[in-house]
């Protein structure tokens, strides 16, 4: 754990990512009452009306959310915890970028092509293995997916143009 | 004298080779999902559920509890040879377990929590087989009132045992519901909070919901700490597991209390988690050698691992008597049943026997099974976990893909999951409960339905809540757990000028 020792100040406070959270829970609680209350959230001639039970969910959230936002404000000042550091950032967007794009190379080529290339890529570029061992790897899943899925439990999964080729 | 017979009948059913193979095959998943980190319990299950959709639900069901086992069981390992929780319920296992390792004693420790898990286990089947069929025809009178008010109360509970900010717990909770009423309403038809975008028709599936917040959100947490990973090696031969055998009845009173709140512990939604800690501060405080926890006491492994287990087992109660679950994991293990065409709650006693002893009678024969093959295999799955991060972590994003597409064939979810990690991880570091949020995903339509069925019947008054003792008792006890966090504190309040602040 070699970023135990940076700088406390470094990196974003907690709190404020907590007040943040706080504000978008209150945000999406009051459009979910806004929305139900355009349903209609009363009592029609044949019972409770659709939003009757979710503009309730709103409201209790907006409060929640509001409580969490006010505890937040009165540590501001005092609360001196760091949310994340930016080198555990780093390592976390090391993994969360390369699987976004991996969902959109899922989207336009298919998902076994796609597997293949993010664990080879992130085996060579992040855990800097051989490219003879990361492609193995890589191209080992995905046709162990591929016999799983396609052929044994018959799960169809996206597909592209490799596969078309060949006739999937 | 009659659930013996249906227990029996059960074991009929379950001992079939194809489904003694699942049980295996279910029991080695597990404990290798429970070993890697990013794959838990609840979304383990969550991916492999689409696999079993061609499956009996039986033998679907024995596979994935099987699953469930053997991740209670392997979250032991990575606690004690890595000091890794595989699993929240196993943060307790490391206090005492990964200092035995240290001291060379971890074929010790893993054998005593291997034996401990499988003696809680054990005890909550027990209970579970004589328990679970009153509980059933006592629910069998229940009526809409009646059912939102258990809802309520399994709800309030998570406020009342919860650690946490309350409102952070009923903020998790209330997003959770109001995933669940996007899409149709089921009962007007009409189509709410999709703000004019069709893909949200159907909603949010909880399975997405499960893959993203565990596993994806898992792996972001993981990263933070690197991609190394350091652990002992564990040596595990019969010589050390019957010497450990030897020990372990001296621990009986902590075995019987790990049991009993283990069990309490699962059957309110409490869950594994908190149980093993609870048993854990218990055994520290009534065991002659308490001051000597967290320096590598084997009781200190046996407490919170009878207690996980217990508390796992008996989470099924009542998801299989009155459809609530009292875990994620066992949350979608009822949308499973859904999924599979069963209606979970007490009626599944009356018309699906075959179902429900099949899968009492494999909860016996599991933890049999699960026994044999931690204790035969340890040092396979300690391999599994000196596999690099750099290689695991793509592989489980890849797995949670395949897992988060299958569940309806649909591209949209698969970026839903990668939304859903972020919001996990974020509110992992801030300290929002998940738990009540899947399981608010899980029961939202039930729990509404069951509101608006109420509401119909007394049009409109809440009073109905408390219409007579059984409802109203239930719907008291319910606004007790809720507002526990605010009475309790006015007590510590109340005590602590007379104690002198001793609080």
């Amino acid at each position: 754990m070699a970023h135990d020792h940076e700088s406390a100040q470094a990196g974003t406070r907690t709190v404020l990512v907590e007040l943040t959270v706080a504000a978008i829970i209150f945000t999406l609680g009051a459009l979910v009452a806004y929305d139900s209350h355009q349903l209609g959230s009363g009592w029609a001639s044949d019972g409770p009306q659709s939003g009757y039970f979710p503009f309730y969910i709103g409201l209790f959230t907006c409060i929640c959310g509001a409580m969490v936002f006010a505890q937040g404000l009165l540590r501001l000042k005092t609360e001196q915890q760091v949310f994340v550091t930016p080198s555990q950032l780093k390592q976390v967007l090391v993994i969360l970028l390369p699987s976004t794009v991996y969902v959109l190379g899922v989207q336009l080529i298919g998902i076994y092509v796609s597997s293949a290339l993010f664990i080879a890529l992130f085996m060579r570029l992040a855990g800097k293995y051989s490219w003879l061992r990361s492609i193995a790897v890589g191209v080992g899943v995905s046709v162990s997916a591929f016999v799983m899925f396609e052929i044994w439990f018959k799960i169809p999964l996206p597909k592209g143009p490799l596969e078309s080729l060949l006739g999937y | 004298m009659e659930e013996l017979n249906a227990l029996f009948h059960g074991f009929s059913i379950a001992m079939t080779p194809f489904n003694l193979t699942l049980m295996f095959v279910g029991i080695i998943l597990g404990v290798i999902i429970g070993v890697l980190p990013g794959l838990g319990g609840a979304n383990g299950i969550a991916i492999l559920l689409p696999l079993t959709f061609t499956m009996s639900p039986t033998s679907a069901i024995i596979m994935l509890s099987c699953i469930y086992w053997g991740a209670l069981f392997g979250g032991a390992i990575t606690s004690i040879l890595f000091n890794i929780p595989g699993e929240p319920w196993s943060v307790a296992t490391t206090f005492d377990g990964y200092p035995m390792a240290q001291q060379g004693r971890a074929g010790e420790a893993m054998t005593g929590a291997f034996t401990s898990s499988f003696v809680g286990a054990l005890v909550a089947v027990l209970m579970f087989t004589f328990i679970a069929p009153l509980v059933a025809s006592f629910a069998l009178k229940f009526g809409p009132p009646e059912f939102f008010s258990v809802y309520l109360l399994t709800f309030c509970s998570f406020v009342g045992t919860g650690k946490g900010n309350p409102f952070k717990i009923v903020a998790a909770m209330m997003l959770g519901f109001a995933m669940a009423a996007v899409g149709i309403d089921i009962i007007t038809g009409q189509l709410r909070l999709t703000f004019g975008f069709t893909e949200l028709l159907s909603g949010f599936h909880f399975l997405v919901a499960v893959i993203g917040l565990f596993g994806i959100g898992e792996i972001l947490l993981s990263m933070e700490e690197g991609l190394s990973f350091s652990g002992h090696t564990a040596k595990i031969n019969p010589k050390i597991v019957l010497e450990t055998w030897k020990k372990l009845p001296r621990y009986w009173a902590t075995s019987i209390r790990s049991c009993i709140i283990g069990c309490w512990m699962g059957i309110i939604p409490g869950g594994a988690t908190p149980a093993s800690f609870m048993s854990y501060g218990v055994a520290r405080k009534m065991s002659r050698n308490g001051d000597k926890f967290g320096t590598g006491q084997l009781e200190g492994v046996v407490a919170p691992e009878t207690a996980a287990h217990a508390a796992g087992t008996s989470a099924l109660l009542p998801m299989l008597t009155l459809g609530i679950p009292g875990s994620p994991t066992a949350a979608v293990l009822l949308g499973g049943l859904m999924i599979w065409g069963l209606q979970p709650g007490p009626l599944l006693f009356v018309e699906q026997k075959d179902f429900v002893w099949g899968l009492i009678a494999s909860m016996y024969l599991g933890n049999i099974a699960g026994l044999i093959v931690v204790l035969t295999c340890v040092p396979l799955f300690a391999a599994i976990l000196r596999v690099p991060f750099s290689i695991i972590a793509p592989v489980i994003v890849v797995i949670c893909a395949i897992g988060a597409f299958t569940v309806k064939n649909n591209m949209l979810d698969v970026w839903l999951m990668i939304v859903f990690g972020v919001v996990g991880y974020v509110f992992k570091k801030l300290d929002y409960p998940l738990a009540p949020m899947v399981l608010a995903l899980v029961l939202g339509d039930a729990a509404e339905s069951s509101f608006r069925q109420s509401m119909l019947i007394s049009q409109g008054d809440l009073t109905v809540f408390f219409s007579n003792w059984l409802v109203g008792s239930l719907t008291g006890l319910a606004l007790f757990a809720l507002f526990w966090p605010l009475i309790s504190a006015l007590l510590t309040r109340l005590r602590s000028p007379g104690a002198g602040g001793a609080t």
